[in-house]
């Protein structure tokens, strides 16, 4: 089965060869609302992914500010807060309840919604046909589903914020009963509805992707691709799908057991409880820790979700910009893969303080300290690739560089957080938030904003601002850093994570100022970003042009196809692939892409 | 389907083909959470022990069936036997349907013999066996809806397509959910 054939499927074969080879661009005609709007180019989709992402990762950094400001001025009021969220901020003051909603909805959103389909849904898309030489993806129809099922989950969130009682505020774990109970707050009522509902659609949106992903990485690369001369983007992508595949319906079982015990009475989650002005409940012989295992066997492999497409991109941009070889491509893609299985056996060490059984504890911990070998060897091979590279500091490398530097700071207190004793003492504090952040959250927004300056002249032609980016770049990561590394001696300190109002509890009054210090600095790194949006939307329009196909000198097939690339990317025939994507710097030649053949004076390769 | 490109590799795999055995991959996923659950919960306290409806073994035989006419109905698709071929996917959906209505049945006979599936007075052993044939029951009519399309699609005189992929798709997910029900039959008699 060719690309071509593919991509045709549905048009007139005998037209398609009347018109021979050269006239791809031209096939369909496209009205405003099939190029932009209900597109089938992959390149549309990511960009639809993207903004979509940008959108919802400005209202969900804009929440932690709102509850930031909570946590680091407790005592003052803010009157313009009661102008915007009403009768959440009474007086000026973040009610309680908005302010579960807020950590809820921050949660909820940034690693569904921008870190997943903003992260793996844009550079998936747009990277896997023109990286391995497609013309589309295995199904474009499918692949235009995904982002409108993800824009359907979008909206059904977005309208959870606008119900009389609130958003679900029960954490984005969405454990029961809080979830499972409509009085057992606010929030649980309409808004977990809607959040549920949102939910659905975004596995649905989520599974179309990942099929779609992995049927087009395995079947559809070009002549000569074969899957040892992928980059690595494509083969973090095809694990990342992988991964998706198979966790999200275990979510969605999960959660079709929520729906029946919200809606229809029945004790899966439930059982012995009393509520407050409700009474006792007739629900009986329900687990809600049967809710976390289901959760969170979803739950842990999603956070790799999050991580391995922004890894797979930094090996990419910094062989780029080293101007050398990826060190250790096979022990990258076998790394990758361990990560990926191992990603499926320690979901139960979220769970080390549930009364779960020590020995069984103890095997999740040894599968999870596990994680930090393939985690190290490719740290290992980042710095390698680095070392003595001739490089090159674009705002893409200092973001991946970026990212390698918070993996390392991040993954090491991962090594503290998997041991169940430590557990005792850690978990639910700030040493868990702090963690987290740096390793999944922002060192995933360091990949996605690396990937975005790096692939930004493929995606519109022009380039983005250089000065605006770095200081776009230097904010962020000194940002980062202020404000998550205070957190983890607020954590050792036992300071828990979700308290509302620090400054009633004498254990932890004394970490006032450094909680108004971090709220600070996560104001100013919040508005920092709007650099980064700045330039991207007057980019899109008004960037410096493209004069030259492939600015970074780079050798992926993706810097192959027209500064303008149509739907079919490639005019004519698609190149063939004679060599792997990293020959930077061999045999006294700079770079040599993928479609040069091998010469017969050439070194080993 | 012709390409323009002359294909000198081995013979792939169709995408399409191949993404719906990642999808059935997903769906065992989803099957695996929820007979896991429902082991978990087993061994926990308070679990009703009750008869299984005698429908659903007639079911199984009419699932079965269904999985012998698909496939009769793939091979006159290859054999160019139209006529045929339409006779025999609207046996199979016809099946579906007549397996989707015994469903229903053995769900109304837990209910004749008081066994709550929902509700305050349910267990969750009845509520597991509900939610997860009601599950699968939705994948069959999933199943269905497809059949009916490509039986709409065979009917349609304008344009002559005789591309098995379409009916090879279809068919290989109606096994599979022929499969999926035989597995969560036994597993329902002799695991669970």
């Amino acid at each position: 089965m060719s690309n071509e054939a593919v991509l045709h499927a549905h048009s007139d074969v005998a037209t398609h060869d009347a018109h021979g080879d050269h006239s791809h661009e031209h096939h369909h005609h496209e009205t405003f609302i099939t190029k932009y709007v209900f597109s089938q180019d992959h390149k549309m989709i990511a960009k639809q992914f993207l903004i979509t992402g940008m959108v919802w990762a400005v209202l969900g950094g804009l929440m932690s500010v709102l509850f930031r400001l909570q946590l680091g001025y407790p005592d003052a009021t803010f009157p313009w807060l009661e102008s915007i969220l009403g009768k959440w901020a009474k007086g000026g003051h973040i009610t309680p309840e908005a302010y579960y909603a807020l950590v809820t909805t921050h949660g909820t959103v940034l690693v569904f919604f921008v870190l997943t389909a903003g992260l793996s849904g844009t550079f998936a898309n747009f990277l896997i046909p023109l990286q391995i030489g497609a013309r589309d993806m295995a199904s474009p129809f499918m692949n235009m589903l995904s982002y409108w099922f993800f824009f359907a989950a979008s909206i059904v969130m977005l309208s959870s914020m606008f119900v009389e009682t609130g958003p679900f505020s029960g954490g984005w774990t969405a454990y029961p009963p809080l979830s499972a109970l409509g009085d057992a707050s606010p929030g649980s009522k309409t808004g977990m509805d809607l959040w549920i509902v949102s939910m659905a659609l975004f596995v649905v949106s989520s599974l179309l992707g990942g099929l779609n992903y992995i049927a087009t990485v395995l079947n559809m690369r070009t002549k000569g691709m074969s899957m040892t001369r992928l980059p690595l983007t494509i083969w973090a992508l095809f694990f990342t799908a992988v991964l998706g595949v198979l966790s999200f319906p275990v979510l969605l079982s999960g959660f079709i057991l929520l729906i029946f015990d919200r809606n229809f009475g029945t004790s899966f989650y439930l059982s012995d409880i009393f509520v407050n002005g409700v009474g006792a409940l007739p629900n009986e012989g329900g687990s809600a820790i049967l809710f976390q295992h289901l959760f969170w066997f979803l739950g842990h492999p999603e956070v790799y979700i999050i991580l391995l497409p922004a890894m797979g991109m930094v090996s990419e941009i910094l062989s780029v910009n080293s101007r050398k070889p990826i060190f250790g491509y096979m022990a990258m893609v076998g790394s990758l893969f361990a990560i990926a299985i191992l990603a499926f056996l320690v979901w139960a060490h979220h769970m080390f303080v549930t009364g779960l059984n020590p020995f069984l504890g103890s095997v999740f911990v040894l599968l999870t300290l596990l994680i930090a070998v393939p985690s190290a060897i490719k740290v290992f091979n980042w710095l390698t690739t680095l070392w003595r590279g001739n490089i090159r500091f674009t705002p893409g490398m200092l973001f991946a560089i970026g990212f390698v530097s918070l993996f390392i700071s991040g993954g090491l207190t991962g090594i503290w957080l998997g041991n169940s004793a430590l557990d005792i003492h850690l978990h639910d504090s700030y040493f868990v938030v702090a963690h987290f952040h740096i390793v999944m959250g922002v060192a995933s927004m360091f990949g996605m904003f690396a990937g975005i300056y790096h692939w930004f002249p493929k995606m519109y032609g022009r380039y983005m601002n250089n000065t605006l980016a770095y200081m776009h770049f230097w904010i962020t990561i000194a940002g980062a850093y202020l404000i998550f590394w205070p957190m983890h001696y607020q954590g050792l300190a036992g300071m828990p994570r979700r308290y509302y109002d620090f400054s009633i509890w004498e254990s932890f009054k004394q970490f006032q100022d450094l909680n108004r210090f971090i709220s600070l600095v996560a104001m100013i790194v919040f508005a920092a970003q709007f650099f980064f949006l700045f330039n991207f939307f007057y980019s899109i329009f008004k960037g410096r042009k493209l004069t030259n196909l492939n600015p970074w000198e780079a050798n992926t097939l993706e810097w192959t196809t027209p500064i303008h690339p149509g739907h079919g990317n490639w005019v004519g025939e698609i190149p063939e692939v004679h060599r792997w994507a990293y020959d930077y710097g061999k045999d006294g030649k700079d770079f040599i892409q993928q479609t040069t053949p091998v010469g017969a004076d050439e070194s080993h390769h | 389907m012709t390409t323009t490109i002359p294909n000198k590799e081995p013979q792939r795999i169709h995408p399409h083909k191949f993404a719906m055995w990642v999808a059935m991959g997903s769906i065992v996923m989803m099957f695996a959470g929820m007979t896991s659950a429902y082991i978990v919960k087993k061994n926990q306290s308070s679990w009703l022990q009750f008869d299984l409806p005698l429908i659903f073994w007639y079911s199984t035989a009419v699932i079965l069936a269904s999985s012998v006419t698909m496939f009769l109905a793939s091979k006159a698709m290859k054999a160019r036997e139209m006529s045929r071929y339409r006779v025999l996917i609207t046996i199979t959906a016809g099946l579906g349907l007549v397996f989707l209505i015994m469903q229903y049945f053995g769900f109304k006979d837990l209910e004749a013999r008081d066994i709550a599936m929902i509700g305050p007075k349910s267990n969750s052993a009845v509520s597991f066996l509900f939610v997860i044939t009601l599950l699968h029951m939705l994948h069959v009519l999933g199943g269905v809806i497809a059949l009916v399309a490509l039986f709409a699609k065979a009917f349609r005189s304008s344009v002559k397509n005789y591309s098995s992929v379409p009916v090879e798709v279809v068919g290989t997910y109606w096994h599979f959910v022929d499969v999926l029900w035989i597995y969560l039959f036994l597993f329902y008699n002799w695991i669970g």
